[in-house]
């Protein structure tokens, strides 16, 4: 089992560096998708099916298509045009160093290192619903009243801009252009007898 | 209510689905080239040249006249006329074509040529399957190629070849009676010219 | 060694087509010990290839002879006895014909996305319950993950799209993509009323409860409940456009946009294409089949000595056929009339068939005279009245009259 999980941490790094490394934008966004995949693996090597294939389902088949259509509809497919590595790439790797560190000191020195594995439970996703509808309702409640104002937000952000888009029939009628052309057209039509 | 035009839609699909092995009105396909549909009798395709008889050379009814030669609008049609002459079907000589050739590439199957043909010698084919893979001589026809016999073009077109027949035979009736008039009167003159010699006998024989 | 191994197999072929349990233990006891999970998968996965490539093959004659006899014509019958090798001709072509990739054209991504279309759609076959005791892996959460490989794909038609830098392909790939996301919602909604009733995720679980007959005759599936019907059709209608089948095949028909994602394809990539789509189709009628129409289970009493695979192909291949008679009769959706479908029809009538199934099971204890068909009509009416109002309100209130022609004077 150290093999395979060797294996994903691998695949699961290397698709990280690789998105916030390539040049091609939307090779980062694929990356970035089979990290979230590896990221996957990784729960169901941990035995956590029901996370796993919700980790597949919600980051992959959703939020990454999401962070592709948002780098379709507003850059394109150009490439960056500045290298990716930035001029001040010590300080960066510094700042890594020690934000790793400490959390790596934080959690080995926390309890939850020292504390025995939890044995693996029955059938999961039963009690993941159990526990969802009973212990944890407020936060499920919670998120879907999030969902749910991020839904009417975003319907209300598209009627403004679908409504701002259309002319305003009111305001073309009574443009002096189409007025001079209403009455020649007027005009025209009236027989010269 | 929502959906039952596409609940009708695949009722009429299964009726046309089930018809198909039974009602020959829901499967209207002829597995060309092993089966054929008849030609219409107003089928026209290409020209060809009709023969009298059972000899394409002696009994062509063109009498190279040239007239479709020169009606032809893309100009299809090449005839060299021969020097020697045969007899028609009322046996008057004729001329006929040694060479008769037709572009069948460049024809346009107007038919004007069989419209202006006096002697209807020229008429429409519906053979269209002419394909030839020699695409500089392939679709040149010439007068041997050409010429089918009065039976075919009975064949295809049944109505138009009788009319046709019809129409020459009562020529040719009606030449003979003119004829056959001709010939009475010409022997009638004949022997009124016999009769009228021995008319003056050699009098001054027994006068004397 | 090789007489064990010789038994071992027979005696597993034998307990495969007769249902009965745990029938590779034998064969595999003929291994060393560490190669036995790898023969073992070999074993579970080698069949379901076979088996769903030989059925992509006969499903396109049976398609191009279907669609044939429906429109009035013969379908292809000069290649084998009624056209029968067909399929293995176009296999042909696609193989040989040149494999053409645009100079300008991302090559990896666009070498990686049919790959990356038909490795997920393989996956899903995973969880199918294809017999009695023949499931490749039975997970805990076997739904989840069968919906988890198919939004998979999506990505796929993004990476077909963008990485052959043709306008075309672009539009088609978001096309195709909005159409596949909007339709997974009613697509997982439905089969959550499935889950809800049943109270598993699990597949298995799920055909173990579709069993028993009520009256003696009329089949336990869930179906034949109005919430299952309802559902049984909206996972039908949503499963059409997640596969991209005609009425809902705008990214893929010959007249809207060329090819829409699949443009760049040529060759052999777009047969994975091909093969990828059509694997999908089957995948997800296999889940219809498993969720609504009892999967394995046979519909009488009588007709329970027919093995359980049988009923389960026999139930699969029906549904295709199904599909392939929608795909003659309907003409194709606009891309707004698609995506208004599935926003404003399918997820309300999903919604409300998810209340359906909740009053399905909280009178699940009426026992008074007449509860049967009382709970029957309180949730049909439950799914029916809105259906009906919906689709009014939706339609404009319109009627559909004889077209009356006005020819110019």
């Amino acid at each position: 089992m150290q093999i395979a999980f060797a294996i994903l941490v691998a695949l699961t790094l290397a698709s990280a560096i690789a998105a916030v490394s390539l040049r091609n934008l939307v090779h980062c966004a694929l990356c970035l998708a089979l990290a979230f995949a590896g990221l996957a693996a990784l729960y169901l090597q941990l035995g956590a099916q029901f996370v796993g294939f919700a980790q597949i389902l919600v980051y992959v088949g959703a939020v990454a298509i999401l962070v592709v259509f948002a780098i379709l509809l507003t850059r394109g497919g150009e490439s960056a045009p500045q290298p990716v590595i930035s001029r001040s790439w010590v300080a960066g790797i510094a700042v890594a160093v020690l934000v790793f560190g400490v959390l790596t000191k934080a959690m080995l020195s926390s309890s939850l290192a020292h504390r025995e594995p939890p044995p693996k439970p029955g059938p999961a996703v039963r009690e993941i619903g159990n526990q969802l509808m009973t212990r944890y309702v407020l936060p499920l409640e919670a998120v879907g009243l999030l969902l749910t104002a991020a839904t009417i937000g975003a319907s209300i952000i598209a009627m403004q801009d679908a409504g701002r888009k259309q002319p305003d029939p009111q305001s073309v009628a009574s443009k002096p252009a189409n007025a001079r052309l209403r009455r020649d057209a007027e005009e025209f039509e009236t027989p010269t007898g | 209510m929502l959906g039952e035009g596409i609940l009708k839609g695949m009722a009429e699909t299964a009726r046309n689905f089930i018809g198909s092995y039974h009602d020959p009105e829901r499967l209207t396909t002829v597995e060309f080239p092993e089966k054929r549909i008849p030609a219409k009798q107003n089928a026209r395709n290409f020209p060809f040249l009709v023969y009298d008889g059972v000899d394409p050379d002696m009994g062509l009814r063109c009498v190279a006249c040239q007239i479709c030669e020169k009606e032809c609008p893309p100009q299809c049609i090449y005839i060299v006329k021969d020097a020697a002459k045969k007899p028609d079907y009322l046996g008057k000589m004729q001329f006929q074509p040694k060479v008769f050739d037709i572009d069948v590439s460049v024809c346009m199957s107007c038919q004007i040529c069989v419209e202006v043909c006096p002697f209807e010698a020229i008429k429409m084919d519906t053979d269209f399957e002419l394909s030839n893979p020699d695409r500089f001589g392939g679709l040149l026809q010439d007068k041997h190629r050409l010429s089918r016999p009065n039976e075919y073009y009975h064949k295809i077109h049944p109505t138009e070849a009788s009319e046709v027949d019809a129409r020459l035979a009562a020529e040719k009736a009606k030449a003979e009676a003119k004829a056959r008039a001709d010939a009475e009167a010409k022997a009638k003159a004949a022997a009124a010219a016999s009769t009228a010699k021995p008319a003056n006998p050699p009098q001054p024989a027994t006068a004397k | 060694m090789m007489g064990d191994f010789f038994k071992g197999l027979l005696v597993m072929i034998w307990r495969v087509m007769t249902d009965q349990p745990d029938p590779k233990a034998e064969f595999l006891s003929v291994f060393p010990g560490g190669l036995q999970p790898l023969v073992s998968a070999v074993l579970s996965v080698s069949p379901i290839i076979l088996v769903f490539a030989t059925l992509f093959a006969l499903t396109t004659w049976l398609e191009r002879k279907g669609l044939g006899r429906i429109q009035n014509r013969l379908g292809p019958n000069r290649v084998g006895p009624y056209g029968l090798f067909q399929p293995i001709a176009d296999g042909l072509k696609m193989l040989t014909k040149e494999d053409i990739v645009p100079r300008s054209a991302d090559k990896v991504v666009h070498f990686l996305a049919p790959i990356a279309f038909l490795v997920p759609t393989l996956l899903a076959y995973a969880v199918l319950p294809y017999g009695r005791n023949l499931v490749p892996v039975n997970f805990d959460a076997g739904i989840l993950f069968f919906f988890a490989v198919g939004a998979s794909t999506e990505l796929s038609i993004f990476m077909a799209g963008w990485s052959s830098r043709n306008k075309y392909s672009l539009l088609g790939a978001m096309r195709a993509i909005a159409q596949m996301i909007s339709y997974e919602i009613p697509l997982i909604l439905s089969s959550v009323t499935v889950i809800m009733i049943a109270g598993s995720l699990s597949l298995v679980e799920i055909v173990e409860q579709q069993g028993g007959y009520q009256f003696g005759w009329l089949p336990g599936w869930f179906v034949f409940t109005p919430w299952g019907l309802a559902g049984f059709v909206i996972f039908l209608i949503a499963s059409l456009a997640e596969s991209n089948r005609s009425p809902f095949d705008i990214p893929e028909a010959e007249s809207e946009l060329i090819a829409g994602h699949l443009t760049e394809y040529s060759g052999f990539k777009y047969a994975l294409f091909f093969l990828a789509e059509y694997l999908g189709m089957f995948a997800v009628s296999g889940l219809a089949a498993t969720l609504f129409l009892g999967g394995w289970r046979a519909p009488s009493p009588f007709l329970e000595w027919v093995p359980s695979y049988v009923w389960f192909l026999s139930k699969l291949v029906s549904l295709v056929c199904l599909f392939i008679w929608i795909r003659g009769t309907v003409p194709r959706l606009r891309v707004d009339q698609l995506l208004n479908f599935a926003w404003k029809f399918m997820l309300p009538m999903s919604l409300l068939n998810l209340l359906a199934a909740a009053a399905w099971h909280f009178t699940a204890t009426w026992n008074f005279i007449g509860a049967g068909p009382g709970r029957w009509l309180l949730c049909a009416a439950m799914i029916a009245v809105p259906y009906v109002l919906l689709g009014r309100a939706l339609t404009g209130g319109k009627k559909w009259t004889r077209r009356t022609y006005r020819f110019a004077e």
